[in-house]
Formats: C-alpha cells, structure tokens, sequence
C-alpha cells in the first residue's frame, strides 16, 4: 500500500481509517463544517492528532515532518503566498506544457501576487505543488473557483498525474461527477466517521 | 555647587499647575479630571515609596538587599511584557520567555557595566546599581515587549502564508525568516529613535539630572554615552532572544504552527 490511514482522529476530526494502493484517487464528500479540511491539515501533519498514517509503510510520526509534507502534499482550499511575485514561491520555473495544460499564461510567472484572479491563484498553488512531485496528494476543492474548461482542464492535471507518477490522492469534492469516472471508491465524512463506499 | 533642595511649598505650587489645568477641564466639561487626579496622587505615592526604599537600601548597601530589589523590578518587568501584548503566548512559556531575554540581557549589561566600566566600590554600590538597571531594563522591557507583540499578532494574521510555506515542505525556520526579522526591527526601533534624537531633539533624563546636580556637562555626558550604548546593546539583544524563543514556542516538535498556544 503506498497510503495507509489507520484509526486517525483529531480535536475536529471524526476517526477515519483507509489505504490506497498506487493510482488511487479516493475523493471525499460531507456536509460542510464535518471536518474534511481538518481531515487533510491532520493527514499532511498540520495539526495535532491521534491514530497512524503511512507512506510506503513509514509512520509519518517516524519522518521529519519537512520530508512528509513535501511527499505529502496538501494544498489547501485558500492558497498563501509569502512573496510579492509568482516566481519567488516556486523552486524552478515550471515548463511550457505545465503552462498550457493549466491554460494559465506564462506571463503570470513575474506578475504580483495581490494581482491574479482567485482562479490563477487556485491554478498556481497546484502547479506549486505538484512541482515537488508528491506521492499523495491532498486536495481540497481544487477547482471551487474555475469555470467548467479551466475546472475540465485541473481535473485532467491532476489525474494524469497520479496516474503517470503511481501516485495517490485525496480529493474532497463536492462535485462528484468530476472525478467519479476515474475513483473506484469514495470517503463519506459523517460526524461519526468516515465511512467507504464502492463508486457505482 | 550643591543640589538645591526643594521644599514642600515647591512641589505645592508645581502641583498647583496640574491642579488649575483640572478646574479648567471641568469648567469646559471634558471629564478628565478624576483621572488626573487619581494618577498624579498615584505619581506621587509611588515615588514617595521608592524614595523611602531607596534610602534604606542606600544605607544597608548589601548585596542580598540589592538582589532583591533587583529580582523584583525584573518580575514586574517581565509581567509587564506580558500585559502589553494583545495576543501574548499563553502560561508560564509567555512570562519565561520575556524574563528569560531580560535576565540574559539587562542583568548581564549591567553587571558588566559596574564591574568594568563604572568602578564602583563595591562593584554593586547601590547608587549606581539601581539607576542603571533601571533604565537598561526599561528600555529592554519596551524593547522586547514591542517585539514579542510584533511576533505573535504578525503570526496570527499570517497564519496563511506560513501554512503555505510549511506544507510545501520548508522549515520553521525558512518559513518564519521574515516574521523574525520584522518583529526584532520592531523591538529596536525605540532605541534607534532614541539614539538618533539623543541631545538634539530630547536632552536625556540621566544627564539633565546629573547637571541639576552640579555635575560638569562634560561628565554627564559620558555618563549617557556609556548608558546609550549599554541601551543598545541590551535591548538589541534582548530583543534578539525573545525572538528566537518566542518563534520557537509558536511552532511544535513536529513543525505545527500553534496558534492555539496565543491568547485569544
């Protein structure tokens, strides 16, 4: 298995556990305020919480926690940004067919920050993320403020790299049918737990 | 030339000042003049007291006296820098910090101070030690207290953009480069202004009251160079430490931003 969680649970999180093999994407749905955000801050070891989580069979209590998150990679509903342009929060500049995939416009790659939409922003914090290569990742509603091309167009991004990287994700969505194709199974978050349902 | 000792009627006809600027107030209706009253009684209660203590202390001149009294301007320091904060680390940690980086810096400078620059007879001669500790830790107090507050509200707002940085797998200290920085700015910008005006702008308290004294202006102002660098050094540093400590506190083992541990 390459993502195990067993018995997690935290202050605003109900007890959750599941595995994904390489290639999964597990996406996640509940009422709002049941503690799927939370769920992800406590699986990319944001905040205190109780119960194992594994890469590759390493705890992650096991692994300092800079190595988790780069491999483990959580990007967040609303995105931070530090530095005044776009540049300064990537390591190296991603190339072309990143651009063009994201349908995002190269140009934004020296823009300042205060000046990109809420969809560049979202757009952008993928890019960043996906850049460090993770092999689990965590989304939360990557394509909430995208309009249906540019949401199409993330959902393609995103799975065709867990797919080419044997990678895994946990993607909380609450639009189904975007991912529902390509998920054999789905998380539902009730207050009592996380329960696992077979996709139909 | 000997100090002019002022008399009781002295103090009467300046206190006669704040008394007329109150019956004017009232006369305009602007309702301040219970809390003038209350706070210059208060003024002078207050340096009565220390008077009173400062002349037993004076006459004893022993070291485990002036300890104490050392220990406790420290306490009341360190609870001041505290009570300044709008987001102050929670518990024992928030108070152990500030008293930690005043100890290290206020106790040390001025120690150091006595022993090698100002040769007193005994090194701890009461009075040179307790002026000096006084205004090196007053200035360290504002200092720190400035800083810490810095750090923790700036934390606090930027909860986001640190998160940002943490989950893309920086360290606490890559992440929390800029916060450190600002907040210890934060801390010396006093000092700074303080140094800048120094004699032009403001003529220091210290100085001033040693040439009422009858000291030669020449001296008196060696005497403030030396406690301006001693200023410096100590809040420079103070501020330093609370920094590192308190940036430390807001992050635990496992790289977590805790604001939970701030006060509400």
């Amino acid at each position: 298995m390459l993502f195990e969680v067993d018995g997690l649970r935290g202050a605003n999180v109900p007890p959750v556990s599941f595995a994904l093999p390489p290639g999964e994407v597990l996406t996640v749905q509940g009422e709002s305020g049941v503690g799927k955000s939370q769920l992800l801050r406590a699986l990319a070891d944001l905040s205190p919480h109780e119960g194992e989580v594994r890469l590759d069979g390493v705890e992650q209590q096991a692994m300092p926690a800079t190595q988790w998150r780069r491999q483990v990679g959580l990007v967040p509903a609303e995105s931070g940004w530090w530095a005044e342009t776009v540049g300064a929060h990537f390591a190296r500049r991603p190339s072309e067919t990143w651009w063009e995939r994201l349908r995002l416009r190269p140009a934004l790659w020296e823009a300042p920050v205060e000046r990109l939409s809420s969809g560049e922003r979202q757009r952008l914090a993928v890019l960043r993320a996906l850049m460090l290569q993770p092999r689990v990742l965590l989304l939360d509603e990557p394509t909430a403020n995208l309009d249906r091309d540019n949401a199409a167009a993330m959902a393609e991004v995103l799975l065709t790299f867990v797919r080419e990287h044997d990678a895994a994700a946990v993607w909380i969505s609450h639009d189904p049918r975007e991912v529902s194709a390509h998920a054999r199974r789905w998380l539902e978050m009730t207050p009592e737990g996380g329960v696992l349902h077979e996709s139909v | 030339m000997n100090l002019y000792s002022l008399t009781p009627f002295d103090l009467a006809l300046a206190a006669g000042l704040v008394l007329a600027l109150g019956v004017i107030q009232v006369l305009l209706g602007l309702g301040l003049f219970r809390s003038l009253a209350v706070n210059s009684v208060r003024m002078v209660l207050q340096l009565l007291l220390v008077g009173v203590i400062l002349e037993a202390v004076f006459d004893a001149a022993t070291l485990p006296w002036i300890a104490l009294i050392a220990v406790v301007m420290m306490g009341l320091a360190g609870y001041e820098v505290v009570a300044r904060q709008k987001r102050a680390i929670r518990g024992w940690h928030g108070y152990g910090i500030g008293l930690a980086a005043m100890s290290a810096t206020a106790l040390i400078v001025t120690v150091l101070a006595l022993s090698f620059m100002i040769d007193a007879d005994p090194w701890y001669t009461p009075q040179y030690a307790i002026p000096l500790l006084g205004m090196i830790l007053g200035n360290t107090m504002t200092g720190i207290g400035l800083a810490l507050n810095n750090l923790t509200q700036t934390a606090w707002q930027s909860r986001r953009e640190i998160e940002a940085r943490l989950v893309l797998g920086h360290s606490v200290r890559e992440a929390t480069a800029e916060l450190r920085s600002d907040s210890m700015r934060a801390g010396l910008i006093p000092t700074l202004n303080m140094l800048a005006a120094a004699g032009v702008i403001s003529l220091p308290g210290m100085m001033t009251g040693q040439i009422l004294a009858g000291s030669p202006p020449i001296e008196a102002v060696k005497y403030q160079i030396l406690i301006m660098f001693l200023i410096a050094a100590a809040t420079g540093f103070g501020s330093l430490i609370a920094v590192q400590l308190g940036a430390r506190r807001l992050f635990d083992g496992r790289d977590r931003l805790r604001l939970d541990r701030l006060r509400r």
